[in-house]
């Protein structure tokens, strides 16, 4: 055979060789997506009401505990995102406004929901003031210890005993049942609570995981926690105040009549109320809520990983995934989604900035009145009114969307915050 | 070395028999058809097809009366072109999502929407979709 027909041979064996190769590999790859397509998951592990540790959960379903355990990741967004900066540093007249309470001492941001309990191991308001098992009614997998011991008694014990009774953080035991998957709600303070809301609109005995839709569902297992509430009693019982509503007036009525108050403001001497989280409350104002949007449409979009879609479990702002949390309802493209976004965000805070310059003159309105020896029973008006304005500042402050999950109602509670803090300047100058 | 061709042979033989299985294996019959069925062979599709029969338009267009143009060289040329660009990312698993229609694919989308309401929509004109999203199925997009 002459040289040339051998290199000839030669090289049509290597084609041969190479494109029986990737018709292999593309076999391969159909067969790979054709069994993903049909079985979604492998039972590998028994899951019980036991089992609390998420490794075990995530033997079945690694796809979802992968996200999960992403909730370690921190990063900025423009003004919140899962990174624990000081925001006593970033905004130096929040220690004034938290003026006497636990909350001037440390206001950090918080992390993602790997870090909730470890978080509130480390923050000095439970170090430095005395708190209760209430707290891990949110920050901890409670539910092996209020089986044990029961909701209220947790509640009740010192912090230390309290978190010995548990050993993890947020798990997928609070929101889904171990044996059908199911999404669920847990929290005794959410079940009470919505159970109060939806008699105040005429629906008894409301009970969401047996009432309540899928849909529905998506947002009630975020609203177990990311809610206002305030601890009942000597017991510390960890209860939402929703009996007359989810509005910030509906809220404060609400306080108002059973006479609650969060601390005595160090500076002006008013009855205060904290503010917590009310992301649910706030959203359940907007119009994704209106709309049908859940939370986990946009903080846990669906995805896709090969041909099997899951809802991603890594928990997060939408600002760090807008192509999926926006894009899949709105037609345009990921940046003009995030300028109206950070456009409605850079409106709310520098309303918020021009409300929390208002507490501060009304601040200094109320120890001039006080120098001049006015006194407690001549200020009533103008501390109701500190009461009343910082509460609504708060609710915005405090609320983690910065306004956004209801623009045009964190703008109206903002405003009449304003309002209620000149007046209050107001009755104190005319006392 | 007369043998040597003879190997080739029996090696090009066995390559072609194998892609013809894949051919068979990944469906690929199917997709000369009509049948929408054949869209969600690649599992992408599966929530626009599952929409889709919930949708109004389940009962006059499927699939291909919508998104590839009546005529059949067109027709042919419409799935060459856009089943080569499919295979070849959903294999690699490299485009973005949600999914977009390519322009060229939008007009050929619009062509069909005018097409069969022409007697509604000649005097009109317009781009449909900006109003009517979801008429046909469920992800907007």
């Amino acid at each position: 055979m002459a040289p040339g027909t051998k290199k000839i041979y030669a090289g049509l064996s290597a084609a041969v060789a190479l494109s029986t190769f990737l018709i292999t590999l593309l076999l391969m790859n159909v067969l790979e997506r054709k069994q993903e397509a049909r079985q979604t998951h492998f039972q590998l592990v028994e899951l019980s009401e036991d089992t609390v540790d998420p490794a075990e959960w995530g033997k079945n379903f690694p796809r979802q505990y992968d996200g999960y355990r992403r909730t370690v990741d921190t990063e900025r967004t423009r003004f919140g995102g899962s990174e624990a900066f000081q925001r006593l540093e970033r905004d130096p007249r929040l220690k004034r406004i938290f003026a006497g309470y636990a909350f001037e001492l440390d206001y950090r941001e918080d992390r993602g929901h790997a870090y909730s309990l470890k978080d509130q191991d480390e923050t000095e308001r439970v170090k430095l003031r005395p708190q209760t098992g209430a707290c891990l009614h949110c920050h901890a997998a409670a539910l092996p210890a209020w089986r044990k011991l029961g909701f209220e008694a947790v509640c009740a014990l010192p912090y230390a005993e309290a978190r010995r009774l548990v050993t993890h953080p947020i798990v997928c035991l609070d929101c889904h049942d171990p044996k059908t998957l199911q999404l669920r709600v847990t929290r005794p303070g959410f079940l009470n609570g919505l159970r109060a809301w939806k008699k105040s609109q005429g629906v008894d005995h409301y009970d969401p995981n047996t009432m309540a839709t899928r849909q529905e569902m998506r947002s009630y297992v975020c609203g177990q926690c990311h809610v206002e509430y305030y601890f009942a009693g000597p017991q510390k019982i960890v209860t939402y105040p929703w009996a007359k509503g989810l509005k910030v007036e509906e809220m404060e009525a609400y306080y108002d009549q059973i006479g609650f108050s969060d601390w005595k403001h160090a500076e002006t001497g008013a009855p205060m109320l904290k503010a917590q989280h009310p992301e649910f409350e706030l959203w359940n104002q907007g119009i994704h809520a209106r709309s049908g949007v859940a939370c986990a449409d946009c903080h846990m979009p669906y995805m896709r990983q090969g041909a099997i879609k899951i809802s991603d479990h890594h928990v997060r702002s939408p600002m760090l995934n807008v192509e999926r949390a926006c894009l899949v309802c709105h037609p345009f493209s990921a940046q003009e989604m995030k300028a109206r976004t950070e456009a409605i965000q850079d409106r709310n805070a520098k309303l918020l900035l021009r409300a929390e310059e208002a507490l501060i003159d009304l601040f200094d309105e109320i120890k001039t009145a006080r120098a001049k020896g006015a006194t407690d029973a001549q200020l009533t008006r103008s501390l109701q009114l500190h009461r009343k304005a910082q509460f609504r500042v708060d609710f915005i402050n405090a609320e983690n969307s910065t306004g956004f999950h209801a623009p045009q109602e964190a703008a109206r509670i903002l405003g009449e915050a304003i309002d209620y803090a000149r007046q209050a300047q107001l009755a104190a100058r005319a006392r | 070395m007369a043998s040597l061709p003879a190997a080739l042979s029996i090696l090009t033989g066995l390559m072609l028999g194998l892609g013809a299985y894949t051919f068979h294996f990944a469906q690929g019959l199917s997709y000369f058809s009509n049948d929408p069925e054949a869209c969600a062979n690649c599992h992408v599709m599966r929530d626009y097809l599952d929409s889709w029969q919930k949708s109004g338009h389940h009962g006059w267009a499927v699939c291909n009366d919508c998104h590839t143009p009546r005529a059949l060289p067109a027709k042919l040329w419409t799935k060459l072109d856009n089943g080569w660009n499919h295979s070849v990312k959903f294999t690699l698993q490299n485009f973005a999502e949600p999914l977009r229609l390519r322009p060229v694919n939008l007009d050929r989308l619009l062509d069909n929407c005018r097409r069969c309401h022409a007697g509604l929509v000649q005097e009109v004109g317009g781009e449909c979709l900006p109003c009517h999203a979801g008429v046909g199925h469920g992800p907007r997009n």
